[in-house]
């Protein structure tokens, strides 16, 4: 069986392992850091997949507008239609445009109204999309002026806007993603922050002779340090692997459903990176708390 | 001359209680060996927290080495520590470290290299004859063993003065001369050794060794050498280094 203190015999120098008794300092701080980062993980994963996620939709999205046609006379509509056609193609910020058949736009609202819409007097909107040009997004109020002169049945929507509520979405569940991840890292400091009382606790008396006959405080607190940072590393990178199986586990699911290609949901290639850099920051989270722990302490000696 | 130690007008009160010490004023010279006794209570072992600094007084100045330890700041009392040799009452041995180790570590806190500490302590292991024990932890030691093991660590690091708190006070009184002798060694190779005592009978073992008493928290100084400190000991280069290593006198 792996015993988190074992480490201590491959890094610490001889000097640090002769100073403080070997493996009393980590107590369960390994294992309880090894399931905080197990959470951290899986929740800055959730994190930075939802937000590539809308990052990608806003991106899909950004800078294309649609203009309605609503005119409820058949042939107004179409003479509108065409006035908003010939305008947007002369205009140099816009490019792409596209208006919709007749046939593919009572195919849009064939799921909410019906398929027998061709024959009725139901007026269907003519539907023209378009981008805006690179940095010309301030000209939409005045395009939007301009067509409603020559169609004044004219709606223009920035398809942005549609999806707002789906962007807005995305967004809370990933602000909520990362809070979760500070207050794991919270908490992992607090666990870590009452490992270093704990083991100051037990090692008080010979901190007390190492203090005396001239140890500094920056001595001491390494010695505590770096058995606190081998327990957090080794927790960390436990976690971390437990996390990494999970996460491959969950995407191999997704493909498997297709969700995945509909949606563009997993983790992109620079967050197993970030991911990677956990276990890291979680040692450097440790090494602090543990300094200011030690310091704090030992600062009540003489 | 450069005093080791200078006490001046030198309080202690823990708390909101009496004072422990008061108006307490001494200077130790380079070489010089003081006893200090007193009634259980009365502060020897306050005054001597003082002088290895494991306390700040809450009034006047102690200086050692010619330097405030009193205004100084906290960082830069461990380079003094160092230079302090302390045998607790109580030995302060470290628990889970054998004889060699606790032996060596003023000199691993010190930052001597593992290589280079192998020889001094073998020496002083061989010095207060327990070689044969080196690898023991304190628990497995007798009282006068771990008492030998703790003034070894004391003197590993040829400090420049050498504190003493009751360090015979767990021993035969054979035993208690022995140790005694080992600090007059010491004291002739140059440190200021000052020793606390409630035993009479070893006042007047060391040749030229000063006395201090404290009484309620107050000194005086029954020989009046404190007043008149005597010029420090001659260090007499013949006597430095043929000693016996198991009792301190010349081979």
């Amino acid at each position: 069986m792996i015993r988190a203190r074992s480490i201590h015999k491959w890094f610490l120098p001889e000097h640090d392992r002769k100073l403080l008794p070997e493996g009393r300092v980590n107590g369960p701080m390994p294992w309880v850091i090894a399931i905080m980062m197990f959470l951290t993980t899986l929740a800055a994963a959730a994190g930075i997949a939802i937000t590539a996620m809308a990052l990608q939709v806003e991106d899909q999205l950004a800078g294309r507008l649609t203009v309605q046609i609503t005119a409820p006379n058949e042939d107004t509509r179409a003479a509108e239609a065409d006035a908003a056609e010939a305008l947007m193609r002369r205009s140099p910020q816009l490019l792409e445009i596209e208006r919709l058949s007749d046939a593919d736009a009572a195919a849009l609202v064939e799921p909410w109204l019906g398929s027998d819409l061709s024959d009725s007097d139901f007026p269907i909107p003519v539907l023209i999309d378009a981008r805006l040009a690179e940095g010309q997004s301030g000209a939409v109020m005045a395009l939007r002026s301009a067509i409603m002169r020559v169609a004044p049945s004219a709606r223009m929507e920035s398809q942005k806007n549609l999806a707002a509520p789906i962007a807005r979405l995305m967004r809370s569940l990933a602000i909520l993603a990362l809070s979760l991840v500070a207050l794991l890292a919270a908490a992992t400091g607090a666990v870590v922050m009452l490992t270093a009382r704990g083991a100051l606790g037990n090692h008080r008396n010979v901190i007390e002779i190492i203090h005396l006959l001239g140890g500094t405080d920056t001595q001491i607190s390494r010695l505590f340090q770096r058995r606190i940072v081998l327990d957090a590393l080794f927790g960390g990178l436990l976690g971390l692997v437990l996390a990494f199986i999970t996460i491959l586990l969950l995407e191999a699911q997704i493909d498997q459903s297709g969700l995945g290609l509909v949606s563009g949901m997993g983790l992109p290639w620079y967050g197993w990176i970030v991911l990677a850099l956990l276990p890291l920051a979680g040692a450097g989270l440790a090494n602090v708390v543990a300094r200011l722990a030690v310091r704090r302490a030992l600062r009540r000696m003489h | 001359m450069e005093t080791m130690v200078e006490f001046e007008n030198v309080g202690l009160r823990y708390g909101t209680e009496a004072e422990t010490l008061s108006d307490i004023n001494f200077r130790l010279y380079p070489g010089s060996f003081v006893f200090l006794t007193g009634a259980s209570g009365a502060g020897k072992t306050s005054l001597m927290k003082l002088l290895y600094l494991a306390q700040r007084p809450s009034r006047g100045v102690i200086k050692l080495f010619g330097e405030n330890v009193v205004t100084m700041e906290r960082d830069r009392l461990p380079r003094l520590r160092r230079r302090i040799g302390v045998v607790f009452q109580d030995f302060q041995l470290v628990p889970h470290l054998s004889t060699f180790d606790n032996i060596a570590l003023p000199l691993r806190v010190a930052g001597v290299a593992e290589n280079d500490l192998l020889g001094p302590v073998t020496e002083m292991l061989a010095w207060i004859g327990l070689t044969e024990r080196a690898n023991a932890r304190p628990a497995t030691l007798s009282g006068g063993e771990q008492q030998r093991v703790a003034i070894a660590r004391a003197v590993i690091g040829r400090p420049d003065i050498l504190v003493a708190d009751e360090p015979t006070g767990n021993v035969d009184p054979d035993m208690a001369l022995r140790l005694l002798k080992l600090f007059s060694a010491l004291n002739t190779l140059g440190t200021t050794v000052l020793v606390a005592t409630h035993d009479v009978h070893l006042l007047g073992q060391i040749e030229g060794a000063q006395l201090m008493r404290l009484d309620r928290g107050r000194l005086s100084d029954p020989t009046g050498a404190l007043r008149n400190p005597p010029r420090p000991l001659i260090l007499d280069e013949s006597r430095r280094l043929d000693r016996n290593p198991n009792n301190g006198e010349p081979a």
